[in-house]
């Protein structure tokens, strides 16, 4: 029997003006009940233009027929089938624009929520399988993986199945990229990446921390040296942006990278950590995506009694989701829009004293189609804040394209792919995620994680 | 995890630890750097690498006890693993061409400037170093300079030990005396390093130091260690350690590198409290 609710069963929420003062989870997933209840809003339509919305095009209706059965491993398994990722992708996906877009439902009253129901099945299975899955028989080729974010573990975890012996070499000492370093523990939970590599391990997978491609060992040596036959190169956009305005080194000025990096990887807001962080009193997040909704609301949690987005042009075009803007102002981070800073002030010590900034005003669209942020004259005004984080975006690092020989990149320094499949200039290796878009989403890095595995699998049985 | 091979107190303060890490020291080459973490709740702390042994697999760092993390560090024994230990990391010395020159270290400075010295002679090239300490009791790697040097001159703060004064006295007295160098390479305490670029500037000889800004990847992705060189923001663990010492904002890279003072002083007290109860 079909459930003919308009509108979304709610997700249960810790209160925000609690939340905004721990770093637990924010949105605490439906009971079995709920998803049950939400899962027979489906209608089992027979185009499914749900499917086509999702970047790896996960069975949709018919996972949610399971959970509507109460079938909630059976459910999990129809998802493993495409994702290897779920409770990362239920919580972080942008499903408004992906699945729950195309979704019949939404055409009158509110989508099926997927993500929710996705995230509902990969916490049951994590909670109530400690089965090791099966681990998939060796085909007798290697494959090696550039860095352990979304595209590499997704690439990764798709050659596993099929066979490959499959090693993944990351930089830092965890693995999950902006997973764990970049997206706080109270959007993503550690613990649930954690799992999601562990998996991944149980499946043959190999991760080689502490390995930086370029420095401790370099793409060609991995081929020449090691005996892989491809390469995927999933290294992301890491390189921070900054402005260029007087103040920038200031102590104090953070790029978000930084900032968010040792709240997130190095858990500067516990008491035992060693790594620390400011915790400032006023704050200002200068950049409108949801890097900046992440160091804002983090920044609240470490005790700022103000916290200001400062973004150039106005609400309608802020690049981050919609639900992150409302997360952000429930927990009272405060929104100066069509405002641009143009000093940082320091004090006797170095210290971040004040931002100049100028109010702007929108003009003509540009290139990009938004219309272009004017400066209004002699409207200078200085915001009285203590520390700042730069938002502004970033790029692929330099390292990689640096020391790889005959890699073509672009002008903004990313790797240039022919098509979908990922393959770079060079015979064998591939590449997908922002080291190819510059900065974008988990769930499109995960897609172009799981074509390159497609690919490769392809050119490795062609060459036989 | 990573494997301490050895360990030697080289004065009070400094000790020297060889690690297990056989991709390091594949790649290792003077001016580079790792990054280490103790245990779990450990920071990240760059250590320049002091000398490696690419066949036994082996890389040396020599650090000073100056707060919590290398008071930690110190309390581990040969035989004992730490938990992360990555790189090599940032851009190796430029060192080809080099006919004569001067490399100056001071303090633990030195434990820096030995590997290039030691690199410098084994390419041929004339090689004095001057290095500097506080006082006689806390001198390191005397018997390793002295190998890998034409000309030695070691300077205490106090006379203790070889000439009294600072190693810019020593510096100047060799080029006064008609040494031409090709370059200087100065690494030791920032305020050393800005004294070494004032008087090598008066004579216009190429200076080149190695920055030690607060780092945490160390790989070029967050910005915690920029400095202004030649008015240009550079990451120090990417585009350095080392760079053009007559370029570089020392005023600005001794403010940022005092910014979390007063979190590692609660820091370091509660770790050696921690200890002290241990022994209890």
């Amino acid at each position: 029997m079909a459930n003919m609710s308009l509108v979304k069963n709610k997700m249960p929420e810790q209160d925000p003006n609690v939340r905004n003062k721990n770093f637990n989870e924010v949105a605490l997933g439906y009971t079995a009940e709920q998803a049950v209840d939400e899962a027979q809003r489906c209608l089992h339509c027979k185009k499914k233009p749900c499917v086509q919305g999702c970047p790896v095009n996960i069975k949709i209706p018919e996972f949610i027929a399971k959970v509507a059965e109460g079938d909630f491993e059976g459910a999990y398994q129809v998802i493993n089938e495409d994702s290897s990722l779920p409770a990362v992708c239920g919580r972080v996906c942008p499903q408004e624009s992906q699945c729950e877009k195309y979704c019949v439902r939404g055409v009158k009253g509110e989508p099926v929520a997927i993500g929710r129901l996705e995230r509902f099945v990969a916490d049951y299975h994590n909670a109530n399988c400690s089965e090791a899955p099966a681990k998939p028989e060796q085909n007798g080729h290697k494959v090696a993986i550039v860095g352990a974010g979304p595209a590499g573990l997704t690439c990764a975890g798709d050659l596993a199945k099929m066979g490959y012996a499959v090693t993944i070499y990351e930089a830092l000492h965890l693995a999950g990229g902006v997973l764990v370093y970049g997206i706080p523990e109270f959007r993503l939970p550690k613990a649930i990446v954690q799992k999601e590599v562990d998996t991944l391990k149980e499946l043959g997978v190999k991760v080689e921390t502490n390995m930086v491609v370029g420095r401790s060992i370099s793409v060609d040596e991995l081929m020449e040296e090691e005996g892989f036959e491809a390469v995927f190169i999933g290294s992301g956009a890491g390189l921070p942006s900054f402005m260029k305005i007087p103040g920038e080194n200031l102590k104090a000025v953070y790029s978000a990278n930084e900032f968010l990096t040792r709240v997130n990887l190095m858990k500067a807001y516990k008491d035992g950590s060693d790594t620390p962080v400011m915790h400032a009193k006023r704050v200002a997040v200068v950049g409108g995506g949801n890097v900046a909704m992440d160091a804002a609301r983090s920044a609240k949690r470490l005790g700022a009694e103000e916290v200001y987005i400062v973004y150039r042009r106005s609400e309608a075009e802020l690049p981050a989701r919609a639900e992150e803007v409302e997360h952000a102002k429930e927990e009272g981070i405060i929104f100066k829009l069509l405002t641009a800073p143009t000093e940082i002030i320091g004090n006797d010590e170095g210290f971040v004293a004040g931002m100049n900034c100028i109010q702007m005003e929108l003009g003509e669209p540009d290139a990009s189609g938004r219309r272009r942020p004017v400066k209004i004259d002699g409207s200078d005004f200085k915001l009285d804040v203590d520390c700042v984080i730069m938002a502004i975006g970033t790029s692929p690092n330099p390292l990689i394209r640096n020391t790889t020989k005959g890699l073509e990149t672009n002008r903004h320094g990313c790797i240039v792919t022919n098509g979908d499949d990922g393959l770079t200039s060079r015979e064998g290796v591939y590449a997908g995620g922002d080291a190819v878009t510059g900065a974008a989403t988990v769930i499109l890095a995960m897609g172009a994680g799981k074509s390159a595995a497609a690919a490769i699998d392809q050119y490795i049985k062609g060459k036989k | 995890m990573y494997k301490i091979l050895r360990k030697a107190e080289l004065n009070p303060t400094v000790t020297l630890m060889d690690i297990e890490a056989p991709h390091v020291a594949r790649k290792a080459e003077p001016g580079q750097f790792i990054i280490l973490r103790v245990d779990e709740n450990g920071e990240r702390i760059p250590l320049t690498i002091a000398d490696y042994d690419r066949e036994k697999g082996v890389v040396t760092i020599i650090y000073q006890i100056v707060g919590a993390t290398t008071a930690k560090l110190n309390h581990k024994e040969a035989g004992d693993y730490i938990q992360d230990f990555v790189g090599p990391l940032g851009t190796p010395s430029h060192l080809e061409g080099l006919k004569k020159v001067a490399v100056v270290g001071g303090g633990v400075g030195c434990a820096i400037a030995y590997p290039v010295a030691k690199k410098l002679h084994s390419m041929g090239c004339e090689v004095h170093t001057i290095v500097g300490f506080r006082s006689k009791d806390i001198v390191i790697l005397e018997d390793e300079f002295k190998a890998v040097s034409d000309k030695m001159i070691m300077m205490t703060d106090d006379g203790t030990y070889g000439v009294k004064g600072l190693v810019t006295q020593g510096l100047e007295e060799l080029i006064l005396a008609g040494e031409k160098y090709d370059e200087v390479i100065a690494i030791g305490p920032v305020i050393m390093m800005k004294f070494v670029c004032q008087v090598t500037k008066k004579y216009d000889i190429k200076t080149v130091i190695s920055m030690n800004p607060i780092m945490i990847d160390g790989t070029g992705m967050c910005g915690g260690c920029r400095l202004t060189v030649g008015g240009e923001t550079k990451f120090a663990c990417v585009d350095g350690p080392e760079f053009d010492g007559h370029q570089v904002d020392f005023a600005e890279a001794m403010s940022r590198g005092a910014m979390y003072k007063p979190f590692e002083k609660e820091r370091y007290d509660e770790t050696c409290n921690l200890f002290k109860k241990e022994v209890q």
